[in-house]
């Protein structure tokens, strides 16, 4: 307590500052490919467009990023919604359904997607602030009946895209660089400006931090928390899109599978604390950076696909001690000790 | 007032299991038998075993997402263990129990040591288990062995055409157990007592450190049990078994009247909850019309239903 009444600037703002862990987390990773295999970083022109692993990392992790900066908000609300999986297989679903099956125009079929999947998050939204059902339960609810939903509007088929302007939202460059990518750079910025140039930003981590409070000081606690489930919805069903885009097709059953695991860790790591109240958009951002990366590396030193998940969910656990105080604590002890020691 | 509130839940989950049970017996031929019910407990008895354990879990406040990927881990574990291995059946279940139970409190330690949310260490748990089950073998193990082609040839008649196989007697027995478990020892009372209030708890003097780690240790063995009963009942192992197993189990667990919020609830009703679960799906296998992804939505809606009637039932508290 005494530490804290007076704060050491520049001691204080380098360990708390938690963008300090993803970045860690990514110099480790690149360290660790530059030793094993320098070629893992070359960029190469081919047709235009920029490739290489460093490419694939921005692209194929798109999706998550999407996935993260609605999940970011949700969990700076104190909650947390599990149905991202759930919502981006609907997301895919439908909208390869309406294009392909049913003959619609992308510039008909993605609105009315955006639109039933925006519904969905509010249902989430609605369940946790009118329900009053713990975020994890409600959303849980939506995890299970997703994956069915999405697999009764495609009849339990795979479906084919063949579409251009559709395969154009997965395959598609702009100036070398993919579509999705500026399309999540778009997102990025017009929520970084939302959140940090009007008071949105500070609303949500107001009701975060103290929804109790927050509701005595005037702020719609309720009506916050519903628009923030619906921008998480639209945004799973973006990267649902995006997914059956890229592998020109919509598989009910695998698209977004496990992916509510992959945004939550991206956020975890990016810094927000799953408490809720204060939050990092960029720092999710580079959250699901360091997890393509991670998942990139393990590829190439010949880690099967299936065996991935061991070493992600040791860097999950790690980092979840690692923003435990009482492990810090006890790991400041040990160093102490030594230092006496020696 | 307390009396109604444990109860109204259960003989709501009774009532949709009856009324469930009826509907479909008017409507199909031969579903209302002695080996339709017999069946019930065969199909169910790894979600029986798996749900059971999480009963405990919710009951002390906790969730514990791992036990689906637990189950596929234990599955392919003990297969590996006993074809390729050459371990006897009894010694690789033993080992299955103990790495189940190991795992569990492990997990336990995390959540209750470094104060770190259940959801978050289990959902670890959950990516731990599925990867190292794929480390152990990437493809399905068939399991030929005497030991285990006895086990599957033991059942007991109950009725002309009904029988109950090994995996429903085991999980009939299970579920004595744990309603003992629950009711009638220390363990069970600490746990009501944790989930109820975990700082009154602290207060009275109860290890609630050791009861929660206890609580994900338990849970850990119940799903390498679950994982053992699921290698009976497919003949093999294979790490992609018990995926999403942890959402029925919830499933079944809230259905069954257990809430969410800890502390109310118990073995009986997770049984109902099982039961009808395995009557959705036998239904769904009578009448070939539904698609399995009703099952899915149906059991969002109960579950749906479910949470619904326990808050308004907790609202009339306050």
């Amino acid at each position: 307590m005494s530490e804290a009444a007076e704060p050491t600037v520049s001691k204080k703002s380098l360990r708390d500052n938690p963008l300090v862990w993803p970045l860690a987390g990514l110099a480790l990773v690149i360290a660790f490919n530059l030793v094993t295999g320098p070629e893992f970083f070359s960029v190469s022109v081919r047709d235009g467009h920029l490739y290489g692993n460093l490419v694939d990392i921005f692209s194929q992790g798109a999706r998550v990023m999407l996935l993260a900066l609605g999940m970011t908000l949700v969990i700076a609300t104190g909650g947390v919604d599990l149905s991202v999986g759930a919502v981006m297989a609907i997301g895919g679903a439908l909208c390869a359904t309406l294009v392909t099956n049913m003959g619609y125009g992308l510039y008909a079929a993605l609105p009315i997607t955006l639109l039933v999947v925006g519904a969905l998050g509010f249902f989430n939204g609605a369940m946790v602030v009118v329900g009053k059902i713990q975020p994890i339960i409600a959303t849980l609810i939506l995890m299970v009946a997703g994956r069915g939903v999405a697999l009764l509007i495609t009849d339990s088929d795979v479906v084919k895209i063949q579409n251009e302007a559709f395969l154009y939202l997965g395959k598609g460059y702009i100036l070398g660089v993919p579509f999705s990518l500026w399309l999540v750079a778009a997102v990025f910025v017009v929520m970084a400006i939302l959140i940090r140039k009007t008071a949105l930003g500070l609303l949500i981590e107001a009701v975060g931090d103290n929804e109790h409070a927050s509701r005595f000081s005037g702020i719609e606690a309720g009506r916050l928390k519903l628009i923030v489930y619906a921008v998480c919805g639209v945004l799973a069903g973006m990267a649902g899109v995006l997914d059956a885009a890229s592998v020109s097709a919509a598989d009910p059953m695998r698209v977004g599978e496990l992916k509510e695991l992959d945004a939550i860790f991206a956020v975890v790591i990016g810094g927000t604390a799953l408490t809720g109240g204060r939050f990092l958009l960029f720092g999710s951002i580079l959250g699901a950076i360091l997890l393509q990366a991670l998942t990139l590396t393990l590829y190439n030193a010949g880690v099967p696909a299936a065996v991935a998940p061991v070493p992600k969910a040791i860097v999950i656990v790690g980092v979840c001690l690692l923003q435990s105080d009482r492990f810090r604590k006890q790991i400041s002890n040990i160093i102490k000790i030594g230092g006496k020691a020696s | 007032m307390k009396i109604s509130l444990r109860s109204n839940p259960l003989y709501a989950t009774i009532g949709v299991l009856a009324s469930l049970f009826a509907i479909a017996s008017f409507s199909y031929d031969g579903f209302f038998s002695l080996r339709v019910i017999a069946n019930l407990f065969t199909d169910s008895s790894f979600l029986g075993v798996t749900a059971l354990g999480m009963t405990v879990v919710i009951l002390s406040k906790g969730i514990d997402l791992s036990v689906g990927s637990v189950i596929g881990f234990t599955t392919i574990l003990v297969a590996y263990l006993v074809q390729d291995a050459g371990v006897s059946v009894p010694v690789a279940w033993g080992i299955a129990l103990v790495v189940g139970v190991l795992f569990g409190a492990g997990m336990g330690a995390l959540i209750v040591l470094y104060d770190l949310p259940s959801f978050l260490v289990t959902l670890g748990g959950l990516f731990f288990a599925k990867g190292m089950g794929f480390v152990i073998s990437s493809s399905s193990i068939g399991i030929q062995n005497g030991f285990y082609d006895a086990v599957l040839n033991f059942q007991i008649q109950v009725g002309p055409g009904a029988y109950l196989g090994a995996g429903a007697l085991a999980f009939i027995l299970f579920f004595v157990f744990c309603l003992y478990l629950l009711k009638w020892t220390r363990f069970g009372r600490y746990v009501y007592a944790v989930g109820g209030n975990e700082d009154s708890a602290r207060l009275m003097g109860l290890p609630v450190d050791r009861v929660k780690i206890g609580v994900y240790a338990f849970n850990g063995f119940c799903s390498a049990f679950a994982g053992i009963l699921t290698t009976l009942y497919m003949g093999s192992g294979n790490p992609l078994t018990g995926v999403g197993m942890e959402l029925d189990a919830i499933a079944a667990v809230v259905i069954g009247g257990t809430l969410l919020t800890g502390g109310i609830g118990g073995a009986t009703g997770t049984l109902l909850g099982v039961l009808t679960f395995a009557v959705i799906q036998t239904i769904l296998n009578f009448d070939g019309r539904f698609k399995p992804a009703f099952l899915r939505i149906a059991i969002a809606a109960l579950l749906l239903g479910f949470i619904l009637t326990q808050r308004a039932l907790a609202r009339g508290k306050d």
